[in-house]
């Protein structure tokens, strides 16, 4: 279980990534965290010619509020997400799913943007972006493009970055007052890959009726799913049991889940109901209960 | 390149080597610099026994290159005692029984030595999340909770 050999190259500046990752293009891999990608070279799946190391690049992390939006830079650990107070107070949600993702261990080292550019089919993260509409920053020596979460996840491990172009940063949507959130997930062992996660938000207007709402789920295809028709069972009314329990049933219906070793696509397609039907549930009551609503956040 | 000259500091000693870059922290520490306490078990960030201390962070060594530690701090399970005195964590492991075959007993000592320091005063749960990421095949983990929370318990009343 070691890697094969390939020619390491550890630019200092994003310039300098950037060139390199032109030139070398298909036959790179770029090293970030290094928490998905290492295990690939160990077991040989991966068997790049070129490993481009960004740990030497500065000014990729960071945390920051950029025209009312949350800008992460791509090198940014998981574990400095995770412990952020800006995210805590600006983006619940991803602060929710962030602790849910493998363990510390690995968030210590594990960076925001490698997760998102792996684009595992079971992680926490690409349902998160999803659900906010986030947006991936995409840089390459000719230039930067701004992707939408929906466009960037294509397949399976697979995303929109084309060879050359290097994910410099994540942006997430400012969240509106009265709204809540809520990243709810099952796996086999605290720690691992969800069976099925959801992540919802819900946004309530001054009576308290259900002004936007989001459903993305993860674990149940090839890429995050958003189930709107889910969603949009509770915009236009005060959310209630019997909508949560409605969107359960249409997020489950808009999900083709396959079975594994860990799961029947049965038993994740219940899983979808139910997570779906709970997030919801909760990310109401905070709605309910958050600053702009008049009470103090549960 | 295929090999970088690297200066690292490891338990305070800093060492200047020449490595090949696919030679991992963890066979680094191990075949270079003969520090066989830190063990691997799974070679793929799953397993923990390989966990290390990189700049006051528990991280697996096992998914680092040796060349990406170059000015870095290093502290492996070998940096706990002092001579031949185990420290207060290690002696609430021997007290406790929390080593059994001791071979996932590295990566849960620097593992709680990171925990302990940012949670001095855990609770049961909080350790059990603490250590979720270390596997130990004895299936000993009661009394390596015990000896956790012995150590936290130990440190506050000193």
């Amino acid at each position: 279980m070691k890697p094969p050999r390939f020619d390491y190259l550890a630019p200092v500046s994003l310039d300098e990534a950037l060139a390199l990752l032109g030139r070398h293009g298909e036959e790179a891999k770029v090293l970030a965290g290094g928490q998905s990608l290492v295990p690939l070279l160990n077991f040989r799946l991966a068997r790049p010619a070129y490993l481009i190391d960004l740990n030497e690049v500065p000014g990729l992390d960071g945390i920051r509020i950029e025209d009312g939006r949350i800008a992460i830079g791509a090198m940014t650990r998981q574990r400095a997400v995770e412990t952020s107070a800006l995210v805590r107070e600006r983006c619940p949600l991803l602060a929710e799913a962030m602790p849910q993702i493998g363990h510390v261990q690995i968030r210590n080292r594990g960076t925001i943007g490698g997760s998102l550019a792996h684009a595992d089919p079971a992680a926490e993260l690409p349902a998160v972006m999803a659900a906010l509409g986030g947006e991936l920053v995409v840089r390459s020596v000719g230039g930067q493009r701004v992707v939408g979460a929906e466009q960037f996840f294509v397949r399976y491990l697979t995303t929109a970055i084309a060879p050359g172009e290097l994910l410099v940063e994540v942006r997430l949507p400012a969240v509106p007052p009265r709204s809540g959130s809520a990243f709810l997930e099952v796996s086999r062992r605290h720690g691992d890959f969800a069976l099925v996660g959801v992540a919802a938000t819900l946004v309530l207007d001054a009576a308290g009726v259900c002004a936007a709402s989001a459903v993305a789920l993860t674990g149940v295809g090839p890429t995050p799913v958003v189930a709107r028709e889910a969603a949009a069972v509770l915009v236009g009314a005060r959310p209630g049991e019997a909508a949560f329990e409605e969107a359960g049933r249409r997020a489950a219906a808009a999900v083709r889940p396959e079975s594994d070793l860990h799961a029947s696509a049965e038993y994740r397609q219940h899983l979808a109901a139910v997570l779906t039907r709970r997030a919801l549930a909760r990310a109401a009551a905070r709605a309910a209960g958050s600053p702009g609503n008049g009470a103090s956040p549960s | 390149m295929k090999e970088r000259a690297i200066g690292v500091t490891v338990n305070g000693r800093r060492y200047e080597r020449t490595v090949e870059v696919r030679k991992t922290l963890a066979d680094f520490l191990r075949d270079d610099l003969e520090l066989t306490g830190t063990h691997l078990g799974c070679e793929h960030g799953v397993c923990g026994a390989c966990t290390i201390v990189l700049d006051g962070a528990a991280v697996r060594s096992c998914l680092l290159f040796a060349a990406q530690v170059n000015g870095r701090d290093v502290r492996t399970v070998e940096g706990l005692a002092e001579g031949e005195a185990l420290n207060p964590l290690q002696e609430a492991f021997r007290e406790h029984h929390g080593l059994q075959c001791g071979f996932c007993t590295p990566g849960f000592l620097m593992t709680l030595t990171c925990f302990l320091a940012e949670c001095p005063d855990p609770s049961e749960a909080q350790v059990r999340e603490a250590i979720s990421g270390n596997l130990c095949r004895c299936t000993g983990y009661k009394n390596i909770v015990a000896a956790a929370l012995a150590a936290a318990a130990a440190r506050k009343g000193s």
